[in-house]
């Protein structure tokens, strides 16, 4: 395919999951907003093209596995799961209704096509690692993505994690950080910030990248790349923004967790299909 | 008929007016929290005193063996998370570097129970008031309002003791008179009864009220008792109310194992061994929805406290 071929599908896709994220949480009147804006275009990558897997057989026994530890942005992952076909769209207007296969964090009794249950930050990696730990005692080619958040990365389990899986040279990983340099309370950098970022996880034995995580292409490559490493594990670091995609989150001090009536996030949808030209200004 | 209100307050701006009234009294009162300081409105004690409160950021383990450190150099540090986070998180922390060391840390955990409604089961603290009852010299606190938070947040912040209190951030019903006084480890009889008594905590309490409202017009007087305290538990008290009224349903927004519930079980079974029902999740893990809906799951709601005060009743 065409590198701008590439773009276009990826970037369509990437604007479904996310229209679809917003029209979930506006009819909702809250959510996770920012931290799920943020991952919207590595999850159009994973989904687009790179994961293996089939929505008719979300056990399909040889599918990759993506670990969403940072687990309050499932509403994202949730849009992404039901585009691609593994339940029906209609389905994301029951996210935290009681009863839904699709609570506010990720949850692998629940949802077809999760595999690991999160929402404790820190934990999902730990699986992760676990994950590819066994598929690779397996001999299997099953592979694994985890995403983290950067607030998560305070957690000292992820820095136990690191550097087990530093050593550990787990070929059929590939970690994120959405470095959206955000957290609940505010910026990383005034909370406890994770700055040199890249170095510490060089530090502790990974191969690191930093590319910019609302580009599909970049992503795209720098995950070709991590897979080609062989014989280290591999993370990358998507420079993100929190909220991005969505006027009423964006480049707010407070967009972690939000509430909206489901006439602001209908403009706010709006507003996207503006910038990413679906429609006319 | 009981005067069970909605407060025009929210817990947690009622918290933090009575936290800050506190460390302007004390100077050395410490708070700390993991990235919920605008969740849980500490970020206005942060305000106030800059110097005197930290944000460690998402580090539960972290921010509890460091309040065991300020502990150690004379302050009283109340370290502040999810309670979820304190009970699984940071549990080894609170234990060894906090209780066994004998050092007096004071943790608050907020979003108890089904109180933690959206953010579902994995957010959801059935079990931390029997993980904080299992650690010896922990004070063990849920308050029910702002009344009563009011009354015991101060003796908690005093208590040499390490201790645990559970409490709302959100709307709650009130139970209480404001102004009215409580004493750490002594249960309040709210409404008198002679037929069956009610033990509640919590979110449960207001339900327990409802209940007795209930009973009453099928003419069963049932006595009402908060126990805000459940470690060290009013054992005279409740040993007195299964004494003269020969059957006690316990009502709690906890697992009923290792809760409430099992606590008055083991008075019980010692002191005045009489019949007893557990009202409360019935060893479930929690799930997403709103509180009306999770109360019905889990049979939680007055009329499920009320029948089984009935039966039990019935059947004396
Ligand atoms: C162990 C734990 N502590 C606290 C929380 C509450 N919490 C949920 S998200 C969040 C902030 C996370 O920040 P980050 O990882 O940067 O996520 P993002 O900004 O990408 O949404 C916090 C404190 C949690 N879910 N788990």
């Amino acid at each position: 395919m065409q590198a701008t071929d590439k773009r276009e599908q990826l970037e369509r896709f990437a604007s479904a999951i996310r229209i679809e994220t917003m029209a979930a949480l506006g009819q909702l009147g809250f959510g996770h907003i920012g931290g799920c804006m943020s991952i919207v275009e590595l999850l159009a990558v994973l989904y687009g093209g790179v994961m293996r897997y089939r929505p008719e057989d979300p056990g399909w026994p040889d599918r990759d596995w993506l670990v969403l530890s940072k687990g309050h942005a499932g509403p994202a992952l949730y849009a992404a799961l039901a585009v691609k076909g593994f339940f029906p769209l209609e389905e994301l207007k029951t996210i935290n209704q009681g009863g839904t296969r699709l609570p506010s964090h990720a949850d692998r009794q629940r949802t077809p096509g999760v595999d690991i249950s999160t929402g404790s930050l820190g934990q999902g990696f730990s699986s992760g690692l676990g994950a590819a730990l066994g598929h690779r005692i397996d001999g299997r080619s099953n592979r694994v993505f985890i995403i983290l958040g950067d607030g998560e990365c305070q957690e000292g389990q992820i820095w136990e994690g690191a550097l087990w899986g530093g050593n550990a040279a787990l070929d059929n990983l590939v970690v994120f950080v959405d470095y959206n340099r955000q957290q609940l309370d505010g910026y990383v950098m005034d909370i406890s910030p994770m700055e040199p970022f890249a170095r510490k996880w060089e530090s502790f034995g990974w191969h690191v990248q930093q590319v910019d995580g609302h580009d599909v292409i970049a992503v795209d490559r720098a995950i070709e790349e991590a897979l080609d490493a062989s014989g280290r594990s591999s993370v990358i670091l998507l420079d993100t923004k929190k909220g991005y995609g969505c006027s009423l989150a964006e480049g707010k001090t407070m967009n972690h967790h939000m509430r909206f009536s489901k006439e602001e996030m209908d403009q706010a949808i709006h507003d996207w299909k503006i910038r990413c030209g679906e429609v006319a200004p | 008929m009981t005067a069970v209100r909605w407060d025009e307050k929210v817990m947690k701006d009622v918290y933090i007016e009575a936290l800050l009234a506190l460390a302007e009294e004390d100077s050395r009162i410490v708070v700390l929290n993991a990235d919920l300081m605008n969740s849980d409105g500490t970020v206005k004690f942060a305000e106030a005193f800059p110097h005197r409160a930290v944000n460690v950021g998402v580090q539960e383990a972290n921010m509890v063996g460091m309040a065991a450190g300020l502990a150690a150099v004379g302050k009283i540090p109340l370290a502040h998370t999810f309670a979820c986070f304190h009970a699984r998180r940071a549990l080894d922390q609170a234990y060894m570097s906090g209780a066994y060391a004998g050092l007096p840390i004071k943790l608050v955990g907020t979003d108890p129970g089904i109180t933690a409604a959206y953010n579902g089961g994995t957010h959801m603290p059935l079990e931390d008031v029997g993980v904080f009852r299992g650690i010896p010299d922990m004070l063990v606190v849920e308050v029910v309002d702002t009344v009563s938070m009011q009354s015991l947040l101060p003796q908690v912040v005093r208590s040499p003791q390490p201790a645990y209190l559970r409490i709302s951030r959100k709307e709650t019903e009130t139970v209480y008179e404001r102004g009215q006084d409580l004493n750490l480890g002594k249960g309040v009889v709210l409404r008198p009864g002679s037929d069956v008594t009610i033990a509640a905590a919590g979110l449960m309490t207001a339900e327990s009220l409802r209940a007795a409202d209930i009973l009453a017009g099928r003419g069963i007087s049932a006595r009402v008792v908060h126990f805000h305290t459940v470690k060290p538990l009013d054992r005279e008290l409740l040993a007195d109310c299964a004494r003269t009224t020969g059957a006690v349903v316990t009502a709690e927004n906890h697992n009923i194992n290792n809760g409430l519930g099992s606590a008055v079980a083991e008075v019980l079974g010692e002191e005045c061994p009489v019949p007893l029902h557990r009202i409360g999740v019935q060893d479930r893990f929690g799930e997403v929805g709103s509180v009306e809906y999770l109360q019905k799951t889990f049979g939680m709601t007055a009329a499920d406290v009320a029948a089984a005060a009935q039966t039990l009743y019935e059947n004396l």
